[in-house]
């Protein structure tokens, strides 16, 4: 190979890396001025005067700290709720014949597209007073009255979990699916019983699953705002309705923005917890 | 021992009875409110009744009659080719020079492009809507465009990125130790390669866009979408009109799903 030819193709190289690199200024830039700078302008509007003023605001009065807590309370609720609705659909997903699978995969698929709007429209159908539940237990005479379906936490855990399943079921499924199946048939034949099973073997084998899911499920619940400001009723009150409440009708921008951090910190926490837990069993 | 073998298969049927049953019931919970909607849609009566004393396309025709629904829908479209236009191109290529590319940063511009997803769409809308308030862009269909595209954006590179992984990179040198030009190896050879992730990448984003609420709500101002009256129309005046637009809805995501399924790739593998 001549000096030259060496020269030539290095520096054909290196512009192609100088290109690589410039195919992503575009996106960079539009995430700089749209994405990064807002949320910048938002901590910085959270800090107004260089005070944590409305941080104090936040987490001393007790009406705020009870909507923090409430949402967290409630985004744990639903994470528990996917885990036992759908750890068992995962299962059957990965596990049941072809057709049944491709069936039960198409039922998941489909609500996960369909609009929030006309989902959370249709669970107050079913819920409401008049609704679909309520008068197919009145007419089997199971109660005397309508059971408060909704505009209750209850209905808007409801509406919650059906949003949010897909997301747990997708990585359960994904990780079910590379599970070795004569682990378990070993283990049955040297006469452990079935739960032993389960319990021993499978549960560890698909725990990381279940703790991607898991996390996700409940980083998306803090941040819920549709279903709970129609399924609400205005009676359960989560923290995004909170910050959409302090912008739009109080246009109280610093307390608003500092909500917003502190649901973004609380975010990035889980999100950090979640690598480290997966590194470790990586490790 | 035989006992024993028969009992711990008795236990292993109940087991599995009990499993299908339970994945019945929740399928039956993920569909019935995709189910619910159709009666609803085509009743005769004023008020949420059921079932419906009588069938009719009545609330269809709401739809079609009310130029705030109509108006609504074709801002939402006009929305969601825009934003999916956007965030399909700028997405492609940050994905490439993602998978590709190696040079300082990479990782850094990597987690950035991927933050859009975790952050929820309040907090985004907050900010966003300040901003877009300082240049007086704020009840802009175009503004809501923008932000939807980069709500979208992650999805794209997503999409188009783990594609881009599993083709070749040798067929794209060959291409250039011929001869061609950078542009053309990656044109003839690497995009027909990944066109089922681009058309995947450009429908979900689309999708995304065009049944996003919370953004639109701040950004649009009295320009509402689609999103946003189905919002107001719940919050205020609960008719079928809603039901007639919901099945609509259900109908454009099937013919998308079947769209995607057929010439796009990430719902099947891609055979």
């Amino acid at each position: 190979m001549t000096a030259r030819a060496g020269r030539t193709r290095g520096s054909r190289a290196a512009r192609l890396r100088l290109l690589h690199a410039a195919l992503a200024a575009p996106a960079a830039l539009l995430l700089a001025a749209l994405f990064a700078y807002p949320l910048l302008d938002l901590l910085r509007l959270s800090l107004e005067h260089g005070s944590l003023a409305h941080y104090e605001a936040v987490f001393s009065g007790g009406l705020y700290v009870r909507v923090l807590w409430n949402t967290a309370r409630i985004a744990v609720i639903v994470t528990v709720a996917c885990a036992v609705l759908g750890y068992p659909l995962a299962h059957f997903l990965a596990t049941a014949p072809r057709g049944w699978a491709l069936f039960g995969l198409l039922c998941v698929v489909l609500p996960f597209w369909t609009s929030l709007l006309v989902r959370t429209y249709a669970w107050m159908v079913l819920l409401g007073n008049n609704g679909v539940v309520n008068k197919l237990l009145l007419a089997a005479g199971i109660v005397a009255e309508p059971l408060p379906l909704m505009h209750n936490e209850l209905g808007v855990v409801v509406g919650m979990v059906h949003v949010l399943l897909p997301y747990f079921v997708f990585p359960v499924y994904a990780v079910m699916l590379r599970v070795d199946r004569d682990l378990m048939a070993a283990a049955e034949g040297l006469g452990a019983p079935l739960w032993q099973v389960v319990r021993r073997i499978y549960l560890p084998l698909t725990l990381p699953g279940v703790v991607a899911g898991g996390t996700l499920v409940f980083i998306l619940a803090l941040g819920f705002f549709i279903t709970p400001a129609l399924l609400g009723g205005g009676k359960v009150m989560m923290i995004a309705l909170l910050i959409d409440q302090q912008v739009a009708q109080m246009l109280n921008w610093g307390l608003a923005s500092a909500l917003c951090m502190v649901l973004v910190a609380a975010i990035l926490v889980f999100h950090a917890a979640l690598k480290r837990i997966a590194r470790s069993r990586a490790a | 021992m035989s006992a024993r073998r028969r009992r711990r298969r008795g236990a292993r049927r109940t087991a599995a009875l009990a499993l299908y049953a339970w994945c019945g019931l929740v399928l039956l919970f993920l569909l019935l409110p995709l189910v619910v909607v159709f009666p609803i849609s085509f009743s005769d009566s004023a008020y949420l009744q059921f079932p419906p004393p009588r069938y009719s396309l009545r609330w269809y025709h709401e739809f079609l009659a009310d130029p705030n629904w109509t108006d609504a829908a074709w801002r939402s479209v006009k929305v969601a080719c825009v934003a999916a236009v956007v965030a399909t191109v700028l997405g492609t290529l940050l994905a490439f020079s993602l998978v590709r590319g190696d040079y300082p940063g990479k990782g850094l511009i990597e987690q950035f492009a991927m933050a859009p997803i975790a952050l929820p769409s309040i907090v985004y809308s907050v900010g966003a809507y300040k901003l877009f308030s300082a240049f007086q862009l704020v009840g802009s269909w175009q503004g809501i465009a923008v932000a939807h595209a980069v709500h979208a954006l992650p999805l794209v590179v997503l999409v188009v990125g783990s594609s881009l992984r599993t083709i070749d990179v040798a067929t794209e040198m060959a291409a250039q130790g011929l001869g061609a030009s950078w542009f053309t190896a990656v044109r003839r050879i690497t995009l027909p390669q990944i066109r089922p992730a681009l058309v995947s990448a450009a429908f979900i984003a689309f999708i995304s866009s065009f049944d996003e609420l919370v953004i639109a709500m701040f950004l649009g101002g009295v320009n509402v979408t689609l999103p946003k009256k189905m919002f107001d129309s719940i919050l205020f005046e609960i008719d079928p009109t809603i039901a007639a637009v919901s099945v609509l809805q259900i109908a454009l995501v099937v013919v998308v799903m079947l769209i995607v399924g057929r010439f796009g790739a990430g719902l099947r593998p891609a055979s």
